[in-house]
């Protein structure tokens, strides 16, 4: 099967349980966690979408739940067209997903960054580490209540860290995170700190 | 006429060939001439470091154009790029295996201070683990800039009273 335009029709028909999603762009469905793998393997083997472009996550923060979803980004070489499916995990506090691995080796990297980042578990990932941070890092930077500065933790190197008493710091901020902000003019939309009232050598005011 | 010491009197064979110094000159002289660079390239900057040794700019008039990769043979670490957490204890070990005396300079905004990653993931500043000799403003600096920090250097190690650090080692 070549055409790919009708995916939305191959994939109700094949897999009832897939919902479409809402998308800006190119096609996009939700699976259930239980049915992902048939569903990408269905994508791969009979709809023509042969190459995995990207496996990712989104954390919907902490008070949300279903709290974490992996995305999957496909395209067809021979249609020349992308697809997106989503899933959500069953469980927030130790979230999983089955791993593409088996369908595409490429999705390895990808789901140790989504693992390092997001701290999801891919249920049958060949070698699950940390792919960007250090091994042993504590933290999963990209979840929703990590800070952007940081926490503090130890250096990786425990040797060095004693030599040089040096540890993993917040990084400074001088009142930021600077964002820019959508604007009428180009100097209201500069990036400029939120809240400009404190900085490393004077403390935020406390909220009352 | 017969001189009564012949060691230290005015020999005609030597003349021209002999220089008085200080020593300190001398090892100073040597040291700035030759300060092998040990080339951290972790990022952007790293490129600009290949731009200062090739043959427009040419580090090798200032006697730093031979980068060493390994840091028993190099003096001058110049730290050029962001510095990772999960990267600093190597730059910290690569600093620790040089043989004194080294030097490090700072190349750019990020290894100065972090630069603009204010981050979880990055050091900010490397003189936060290694010495600084000399930092580099710039993002990247342009290759004139490492030249005027290397001349900066070698302005700094020409202060340094070096035959009685040797002596007293």
């Amino acid at each position: 099967m070549t055409a790919t335009a009708d995916v939305a029709t191959f994939l109700t028909e094949r897999f009832p349980l897939v919902a479409g999603r809402p998308s800006l762009d190119y096609p996009a469905f939700n699976a259930p966690a239980a049915q992902v793998l048939e569903v990408l393997r269905g994508l791969r083997d009979e709809a023509g979408y042969d190459l995995l472009a990207d496996v990712t996550a989104i954390d919907w923060s902490a008070a949300k739940s279903p709290r974490f979803t992996v995305v999957w980004h496909l395209f067809s070489t021979v249609g020349h067209q992308y697809v997106r499916l989503a899933a959500d995990c069953a469980d927030d506090a130790h979230p999983s997903m089955p791993s593409a691995t088996g369908l595409w080796p490429g999705a390895n990297w990808h789901e140790r960054e989504a693992y390092d980042m997001f701290g999801l578990t891919f249920a049958g990932h060949p070698d699950l580490r940390r792919i960007l941070m250090w091994d042993g890092y504590p933290y999963f930077p990209l979840r929703k209540d990590f800070p952007l500065a940081g926490l503090d933790t130890a250096l990786p190197d425990l040797a060095v860290a004693d030599e040089t008493g040096v540890s993993v710091k917040p990084a400074p901020y001088m009142g930021g995170p600077f964002v820019a902000a959508p604007g009428s003019t180009i100097e209201a939309g500069e990036p400029r700190a939120k809240d400009q009232s404190w900085s490393e050598g004077q403390e935020k005011p406390k909220e009352t | 006429m017969v001189s009564p010491s012949t060691e230290i009197a005015y020999n005609s064979k030597i003349e021209g060939d002999v220089v008085v110094s200080r020593l300190d000159a001398v090892i100073n002289w040597i040291r700035t001439n030759s300060m092998w660079p040990m080339p951290m390239g972790l990022a952007c900057c790293a490129i600009e470091l290949m731009a200062v040794a090739a043959a427009r700019f040419d580090i090798a008039r200032f006697g730093a154009e031979v980068m060493r990769f390994s840091p028993r043979q190099a003096d001058c670490m110049i730290v050029a790029g962001t510095v990772t957490y999960k990267m600093a204890p190597q730059v910290r070990r690569i600093y620790d295996q040089m043989p004194a005396p080294k030097w490090v300079i700072a190349m750019g905004a990020c290894a100065s201070t972090g630069g603009m990653y204010r981050s979880y993931a990055v050091l900010q500043g490397v003189d936060r683990i290694v010495p600084v000799d000399v930092y580099i403003s710039g993002c990247p600096p342009r290759p004139e800039a490492l030249l005027d920090a290397l001349i900066l250097l070698q302005a700094k190690v020409r202060r340094e009273p070096a035959a009685r650090r040797l002596f007293r080692a």
